[in-house]
């Protein structure tokens, strides 16, 4: 057995040590009648057996080395320089586990505490934890610290229609258990007015998205207005957002958020299929105690030198039990680790770099597709890297002669979730997509059209 | 020497990577909506390579020496699962390309489900979950799901034993219940008694750890699941030790109702600094409806609208769907696909008869470690373990040394300490969990240090009150740290 060490001569020892003659005996608190079962799984591979299923599983895959893809939709492809991979390939950070005993982890604890600085920087907050399992996630607990905010008394929850479907989903299992209403996003409503009319003397917190699921960002005014708003009713504003775009716009900070939180994963992250994601998470001072997850601080020993420990922790599952702010144990600490070697790597001009390439790029795309007979765009409202297409047939026969024909990975079909979208695609653009990969994108849209 | 924080080496120009030039007409940006200010970093890929590099010397991890933390299973993870994790096929997919483009990954999403089934005896399971919390509150859910789906709205209660994961109640509170705490007997078992005082029809069900916290299978978990179902209640198993019972025992037969894995612990991913792990949850036939989705299942072609999605020469095809009932999603997508990809490698390259090695050596382990010291230390159950045990650091003839110095003065012999001041009814409890990919020279080597600063303890107890000595930092004060928060080192 390759991953254990123990010889028979080993195994003969230890049981004469532990007093019994077989290890069977080890095992007589199992009930009798269920001991030893049978279990039927394949035969087992050796090392080089392995690897080659695993390719050959992979090979089934269309990767998207291989095909220009302009989906996005919450999950996205950005470039990852080769630091970030040899950074968190250091089994020294790989191998070990929560900072719990800080002398021996300073090396974890260190970078915490920087991708809790450079957190903060991004989304213009005061404290950020060290991680949630994604976006969404991140988002529910946003919602949970709100309310407990409000010591339970505001049961209300106004969340905007533009937040990601799937976040949404989960808000609504996350709270199944408690009593919290959610209301706004089932009917529609997005528009930043619209949801300041909602908020009530029962509202705990409103939630936006800016960038919205469609891609579209709310002016930095209007969500001052909104945020103003929602005080003044004594209510929480929370807002998700895409990490990158805040290289190059307003931090919610500057507008009045309280908590800001979102998908982590374009920060260095791969697409792997979804996860593991990074869901991170920030807020101002005052509701510092009611977040949720690991948080670092900075001290002395007993020297008197710098150093970093776990803190805060009153707040979680292991001292509080049924009374903590979430049941949140082990979190996504490596890929929170990407994200800080990635914001070092890139830095100050980098991030803002990145996130204009996103831009030019999305609206020379934007121009060029809307320039096709049939197509259009949904709106003229600003937007960043996506944005959402009329189209002239439904998005799945595009999709599916895009990559057929052209080896094209098209982009998400709006229909799946806003059946009045129908034949609307939400294109994705990032630093990754080439004007040769833009341009063959029309050029095989235009090729359809005529073929048609 | 210590390592300046990545800020305090920032020199404004710099830059760690090497960006594209825009090759599109720039469009016009929307001034009103930029920001002003951004206090990021500026370092040189260089200075970044070696500022992470030499924080990574601070760290203790696994593949650097014995990390015995109770319950959380630092077990040695075979490297081919980094590579196999790493294969382009499978990082560079997104989770919205049309299903026939990721064959390979529904593939292997639900081979993981078949086998975790296999193992665990469960009918039907779900990857979402992304940690063993994550599955906890799954299983909640899906127990809160069932009951209310029967019109039953009377349950409100979880029961918990005191010796359970602070997971569990906050799991519960987070699902809507309230938690009852189920006090534990003399041996280490739940206590029937105390059990049966609390079973009536306001019990939505209990979750078990078994193999327990203090790594003692429980002697009446049959009796347990029995009482817990009589009162018509659901068992839940909280799957953080299964690391002991793989081939040995399937929790469904032991009468659970629900389980999550920690496909980090049991299956071989390396714990990354406090993540990502997977928590897939499984359940018996009655629940499999409310499990968390999409899952992944196996279509007849005939079946799906389009015929070319085949993926398999007998015309199947692998879809994702929601059960019938589900509770919903529980993360974006489905689920950490990465991690089910090394749970995936590593059963296939140990099979069934790998496995219950696995959990023979890691109970085998554990047991002679204990022989070893319980003469030394203090030993409040004793009993034959399974995969972990746990001591009681109130030494005889130390009385100011206390379990966090003996934890502290362990990290000067190169050792990870174990669990500490948990579980909480034993006083001062180290919980010892040494896994099966050790060596009988290192537990040597442990059992000795242990049984060495026992002695100091009582010879020179300052050498623990002040350690550790050898260590990138001395003795931290956590104290200090929480009464005034230090939580960034931005400057305004």
């Amino acid at each position: 057995m390759s991953y254990i060490p123990t010889t028979d001569a080993d195994r003969a020892a230890m049981l004469r040590v532990i007093g019994v003659e077989t290890v069977e005996e080890l095992f007589g608190d199992v009930p009798e009648a269920v001991r030893y079962p049978e279990v039927k799984l394949p035969r087992r591979l050796s090392e080089p057996e392995a690897l080659r299923e695993l390719r050959e599983i992979s090979e089934y895959n269309v990767d998207l080395d291989h095909a220009p893809c302009f989906l996005g939709a919450g999950a996205y492809r950005h470039f990852v320089p080769s630091v970030v991979g040899h950074v968190i390939g250091r089994s020294e950070f790989y191998t070990a586990y929560t900072p719990y005993q800080p002398e021996i982890s300073q090396g974890t604890l260190q970078i915490i505490f920087e991708y809790q600085s450079m957190i903060c920087a991004l989304t213009g907050m005061d404290a950020a934890n060290a991680s949630h399992y994604d976006g969404a996630t991140a988002l529910a607990e946003a919602l949970v610290m709100a309310v407990s905010a409000s010591r339970g008394k505001r049961r209300k929850v106004v969340m905007s229609a533009g937040v990601h479907p799937e976040y949404r989903a989960v808000v609504r299992t996350y709270t199944q258990g408690a009593e919290i209403t959610v209301a706004g996003d089932q009917d529609g409503v997005s528009e930043v007015g619209a949801l300041a009319e909602m908020v009530d003397a029962d509202a705990a917190c409103v939630i936006v998205q800016n960038p919205d699921f469609l891609g579209y960002l709310e002016s930095p005014s209007a969500l001052r207005a909104l945020a103003d708003t929602v005080h003044a009713a004594g209510a929480l504003l929370v807002v998700s957002a895409d990490p990158i775009a805040l290289g190059l716009i307003a931090p919610p900070g500057d507008y009045g958020a309280d908590i800001v939180c979102g998908e982590g994963q374009a920060l260095g992250g791969g697409l792997s299929f979804g996860g593991p994601y990074l869901g991170y998470f920030a807020c101002v001072t005052k509701y510092l105690h009611k977040m949720a997850g690991r948080i670092v601080g900075q001290t002395v020993d007993r020297h008197g030198d710098r150093g970093f420990v776990l803190t805060l922790s009153a707040r979680e599952q292991h001292i509080r039990r049924e009374k903590a702010s979430s049941n949140i144990c082990s979190n996504e600490a490596l890929m929170a680790l990407a994200a800080a070697v990635y914001m070092t790597a890139l830095g100050k001009s980098g991030l803002r770099k990145v996130a204009e390439l996103c831009y030019h790029k999305a609206h020379y795309a934007a121009n060029r597709l809307s320039a096709l007979p049939g197509y259009e765009l949904l709106s003229e409202r600003p937007f960043f890297k996506e944005f959402p297409l009329r189209c002239p047939r439904p998005v799945s026969e595009i999709n599916e002669y895009l990559l057929d024909e052209w080896g094209i990975v098209g982009g998400y079909d709006l229909e799946r979730n806003y059946p009045h979208m129908a034949n609307t695609m939400l294109v994705c653009v990032t630093e990754m997509n080439s004007k040769e990969e833009i341009d063959l994108l029309v050029e095989a849209l235009s090729s359809m059209e005529e073929g048609a | 020497m210590k390592e300046p924080l990545v800020y305090e080496i920032s020199s404004p120009g710099r830059i760690g990577v090497n960006l594209p030039e825009c090759d599109v007409e720039e469009a016009p940006l929307p001034q009103e909506f930029l920001r002003k200010h951004l206090a990021l970093p500026e370092v040189s890929e260089v200075d970044l390579i070696r500022h992470y590099t030499r924080l990574s010397q601070l760290n203790h991890g696994v593949d650097k020496g014995f990390y015995p933390l109770g319950s959380c299973t630092m077990k040695y993870n075979p490297k081919v699962n980094e590579d196999v994790a790493r294969l382009p096929g499978f990082v560079h997919t997104h989770p919205y390309q049309a299903s026939r483009t990721v064959q390979g990954n529904l593939f292997l999403m639900y081979h993981l489900q078949e086998f975790l089934k296999e193992i665990s005896g469960f009918s039907a399971v779900s990857l979402q979950p992304a940690a063993g919390a994550h599955g906890e509150l799954a299983g909640v859910l899906m127990i809160r799901a069932y009951h209310e789906s029967r019109g039953d709205h009377r349950r409100t209660r979880m029961l918990i034993p005191d010796s359970a994961h602070g997971t569990n109640p906050a799991s519960t509170t987070m699902a809507g219940y309230e938690t009852i705490k189920i006090v534990s007997d003399a041996r280490g078992n739940v206590s029937l008694d105390d059990l049966h005082a609390h079973c009536d029809d306001t019990v939505a069900g209990m979750m078990l750890t078994n193999p327990n916290t203090l790594g003692l299978f429980d002697e009446y978990v049959l009796d347990i699941a029995r009482m817990i179902h009589e009162c018509g209640g659901l068992l839940y198993g909280d799957g953080a030790n299964l690391n002991a019972i793989m081939g040995i025992v399937k929790p469904e037969q032991l009468g659970f109702d629900v389980m999550h894995f920690n496909l980090h612990k049991t299956f071989s991913t390396p714990h990354g600094g406090g993540g990502p792990g997977a928590g897939p949850v499984g359940a018996s036939e009655n629940l499999a409806p409310f499990l968390p989705g999409p899952i992944v299942v196996i279509e007849r072609v005939d079946e799906v609208s389009e015929a070319d999605e085949a993926w398999d020469e007998e015309g199947y095809c692998y879809q994702l769907r929601m059960p019938e009932s589900s509770i919903g999603r529980l993360k974006a997508f489905y689920g950490n696909f990465g991690v089910c990809l090394k749970a995936y490698t590593y059963i296939r390259m140990l099979g069934a008869t790998g496995l219950r090695q696995v959990s023979e050596h890691a109970v085998l382990n554990a047991n002679y470690l204990l022989n070893r010291l319980k003469d030394v230390y203090p030993l409040p159950y004793d009993r034959t373990c399974m995969h972990e045990f746990v001591l009681s650091g109130t030494l005889p003839g130390a009385p100011g040394v206390h379990t966090v110095d003996i934890a502290k003065r362990l990290m000067d012999f190169g050792f990870h300490p174990p669990t500490v001041y948990f579980p909480l009814i034993v006083p001062e409890a180290l919980m010892i969990e040494p896994t099966e990919t050790e060596s009988k020279e290192t537990l040597d080597a442990f059992a000795d240090a242990l049984i060495q600063i026992a002695r100091e303890a009582r010879e020179d107890p300052e050498l623990l009150t002040t350690a550790p000595h050898v260590t990138p930092v001395a003795r931290l004060d956590e104290v200090g740290a929480a009464r005034t928060p230090v939580l960034h080192c931005l400057k305004d």
